[in-house]
C-alpha cells in the first residue's frame, strides 16, 4: 500500500469512538468511501486519503421496528432510516430522541456516537444514533 | 424466441410447506426427491444423477453446516459430488443456476438441484437475528436493523417516490393468500380480507404481519439435464430458454436507488435476452414476495409495469389468476411460505407444474412461458429464469 499507513475499517471505528466520521477519498478518483476499503471499486487505486465528514445530514427513508432481534428487543418499538450525509454519503442507523409521528422525510438530523462496549474481541464495531440536528 | 433451450426439467419435487414440527431438513428434503423420483419413473437416481447442488442458507438453525453431502446422501445419492450454495434467501436460485452450468459444461448430463431450510423450530426473535445475517453487519445488523426493517425502508420510499399505499401492498397479500387457498402444499391456505391485512398488527411500518412472509419449514428440487437427453425420461419437459444472475452492494444503504433492485433488473435483462423474450412474452412469473412492496418492486424490475406502477398493476387484478399476468400462483412466499433456501427451486416447481398442465384447481390455462425472480437479502443477489412448455 505504497509505504502509506492503511486506512481500514479499524481505523474508521477508532475515529468513531472518538466522534469523528472518517471517509476514505481515493487519490486517484476522489471517490469517498464509507466505510474506507484497500482497493477503489471505481479505479482500482489503493491509495486513499482520510477525509472527516460532516455529523448532519438529510433522512431519505425509514421505518418502525416492532419485531427485533433478542439483543434489541428491550429497545422496540425503534426508528431505523437511511440518512445522506452533506456530501451525499448513505449512513444507516436508529433515529432517537423524536417521537414516531414526527419522523419525517427530509428532516435533518445529526449523528450522535455511543462508547463502543466490547461484546467479544473481533468484531468490535461501534454503535451510533442519529437525533434531530 | 430461441429455438435451442439452455437445458430441460424433467422432474420435481416439492416436500409440504409448514410447520413440520419434529422433522429434521434431511427428512423434509428426503420428502422433496421422493416426489420427484416418483413424477419420473423412467430415471433411475442412483445411476442417472450425476451431481447436485443445494440451496441452504442457515447453519445456525440446526447447527449443521456441510449441506451437500448430507442431503445427497438422505435423498439416496452418495457418492455423488454435491456443493451447497449459499446466497440468502436465493441460495436455490443460485443452486439452480449452478446446476445449469454443470449440465451445460457438459460435465454432468443429469443433475439434481433443490434447496432446504428447517426454521420454525427456533423463536421468532432467533430467526430474525439468523435472516439479518443476510445484511451488513457493522452498519444494518450491528446498528438494530431487521429484514423486515429493510423492506420498510423500501417500502417507505417507494410511497413517498411514487405514491404506492400501504392498501396496495395488502393487496398483494390478499391475490396471495387467495391463490395459496387453492395449493395443498402451501404453509398458509386460507383467503384473507382487505380489512384483515390492513389492520393486522405492526412488524416494521409500514409493514405489517399480513405484509410479511411466513417462517416456514420446506424443501424443493428439480432434475436438469440435456435438452438432447430429455425425451429419454419424459414426454412432457419443461425448458429452460434464460438465465441470469446478479449481485449488488451487500448495504441497501450503499445502493443508488432504494425503489428497485439493480440486481434483479440486470438478471431480467440477461434472462430476456438470452430467451430472446420480452416481459409482454411471458404468461406466469413466481416472484420473491418475501414482503409485498418487494412484489409491487418485482413487477417494475422484470418489467411488467413501469416503474412506480406496481401496486396500480396489483390493484387492478392483473396478478391474479384469470388476470393478464398471473403472478405468485403457488401463494408465493407470503401463502405457500419462505424456507430461505428452498424458496429458489420452489418457485421453479411451481413453473413445472403450471407449464405441464398439473397445478389442478390453480392451473393456468393454455400457460407456455413462465419466469421465476429469486432474491437474496436486500437485493445482493437476484436470479432470473425462464422456462417454456416442452
Ligand atoms: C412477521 C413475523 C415477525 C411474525 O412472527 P411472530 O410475531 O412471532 O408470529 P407467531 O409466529 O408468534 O405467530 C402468531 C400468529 O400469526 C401468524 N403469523 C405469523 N407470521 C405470519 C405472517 N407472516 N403472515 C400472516 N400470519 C402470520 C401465525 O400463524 C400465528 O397465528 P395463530 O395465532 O392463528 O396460530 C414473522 O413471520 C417474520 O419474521 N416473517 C418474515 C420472515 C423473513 O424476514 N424472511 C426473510 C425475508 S428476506
Ligand atoms: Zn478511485
Amino acid at each position: 500500500m505504497s509505504g502509506k499507513e492503511q486506512f481500514t475499517i479499524e481505523r474508521l471505528c477508532q475515529g468513531l469512538s472518538q466522534g469523528k466520521l472518517l471517509g476514505g477519498k481515493c487519490v486517484k478518483c476522489r471517490k469517498i468511501h464509507f466505510p474506507p476499503r484497500p482497493l477503489c471499486d471505481k479505479c482500482f487505486s489503493d491509495r486513499f486519503e482520510q477525509v472527516e465528514i460532516s455529523p448532519n445530514g438529510k433522512l431519505l427513508t425509514y421505518t418502525i421496528i416492532h419485531i427485533a432481534p433478542s439483543q434489541f428487543q428491550a429497545m422496540a418499538p425503534y426508528a431505523m432510516g437511511i440518512v445522506q450525509m452533506e456530501n451525499g454519503l448513505k449512513v444507516p442507523g436508529m433515529i432517537r430522541d423524536v417521537a414516531a409521528d414526527k419522523i419525517k422525510i427530509g428532516m435533518s438530523l445529526k449523528i450522535m456516537f455511543e462508547s463502543c462496549i466490547p461484546t467479544s474481541n473481533w468484531p468490535q464495531w461501534p454503535r451510533y444514533y442519529f437525533k434531530p440536528a | 424466441m430461441k429455438d435451442k433451450p439452455l437445458v430441460s426439467l424433467i422432474s420435481a419435487g416439492l416436500s409440504k410447506f409448514g410447520k413440520l414440527e419434529g422433522l429434521y431438513a434431511r427428512e423434509i428434503f428426503a420428502e422433496a426427491a421422493k416426489e420427484a423420483y416418483e413424477r419420473c419413473p423412467k430415471l433411475d437416481p442412483k445411476k442417472d444423477i450425476k451431481a447436485l447442488y443445494v440451496g441452504h442458507m442457515g447453519e445456525s438453525y440446526e447447527h449443521q453446516g456441510h449441506t451437500g453431502a448430507t442431503m445427497a446422501d438422505w435423498a439416496g445419492l452418495l457418492h455423488i459430488p454435491a456443493t451447497r450454495t449459499e446466497a440468502a434467501c436465493a441460495s436455490s436460485g443460485a443452486a439452480l443456476r449452478t446446476a445449469l452450468q454443470a449440465v451445460l459444461s457438459g460435465l454432468s448430463d443429469v443433475v439434481m438441484v433443490g434447496g432446504v431450510e428447517k426454521m420454525t423450530h427456533r423463536s421468532t426473535a432467533d430467526v430474525t437475528e439468523y435472516l439479518a445475517m443476510a445484511s451488513d453487519f457493522p452498519f444494518e445488523q450491528w446498528q438494530g436493523m431487521t429484514f423486515p426493517g429493510l423492506y420498510a425502508l423500501m417500502a417507505t420510499a417507494h410511497m413517498h417516490e411514487y405514491g404506492t399505499t400501504e392498501k396496495d401492498m395488502a393487496t398483494v397479500a390478499v391475490k396471495n393468500h387467495y391463490h395459496g387457498s387453492l395449493n395443498p402444499k402451501a404453509h398458509m391456505q386460507k383467503e384473507i380480507t382487505l380489512e384483515t391485512a390492513m389492520t393486522s398488527r405492526v412488524v416494521a411500518w409500514p409493514l405489517k404481519l399480513y405484509d410479511c412472509s411466513l417462517i416456514t419449514d420446506g424443501a424443493s428440487c428439480l432434475i436438469l439435464t440435456k435438452p438432447e437427453l430429455a425425451s429419454k425420461f419424459t414426454d412432457t419437459p419443461v425448458h429452460i430458454v434464460g438465465s441470469g444472475q446478479a449481485s449488488d452492494t451487500i448495504g441497501l444503504y450503499e445502493r443508488e436507488s432504494l425503489t428497485s433492485l439493480a440486481a434483479a433488473k440486470l438478471a431480467a435483462k440477461q434472462a430476456y435476452e438470452m430467451a430472446d423474450m420480452k416481459p409482454e412474452d411471458i404468461n406466469i412469473a413466481e416472484v420473491h414476495d418475501c414482503f409485498t412492496i418487494a412484489e409491487i418492486i418485482a413487477y417494475e424490475d422484470l418489467g411488467f409495469c413501469k416503474a412506480g406502477e406496481g401496486g396500480k398493476l396489483a390493484e387492478e387484478g392483473e396478478t391474479r389468476l384469470g388476470g393478464r399476468i398471473p403472478v405468485n400462483t403457488s401463494g408465493g412466499l407470503k401463502s405457500k411460505g419462505h424456507p430461505v433456501g428452498a424458496t429458489g427451486t420452489a418457485q421453479a416447481y411451481e413453473i413445472f407444474l403450471q407449464l405441464t398442465g398439473q397445478a389442478e384447481r390453480r392451473q393456468v390455462k393454455d400457460a407456455e412461458i413462465g419466469l421465476t425472480h429469486n432474491v437474496g437479502g436486500s437485493g445482493a443477489t437476484a436470479t432470473v429464469h425462464i422456462y417454456r412448455r416442452g
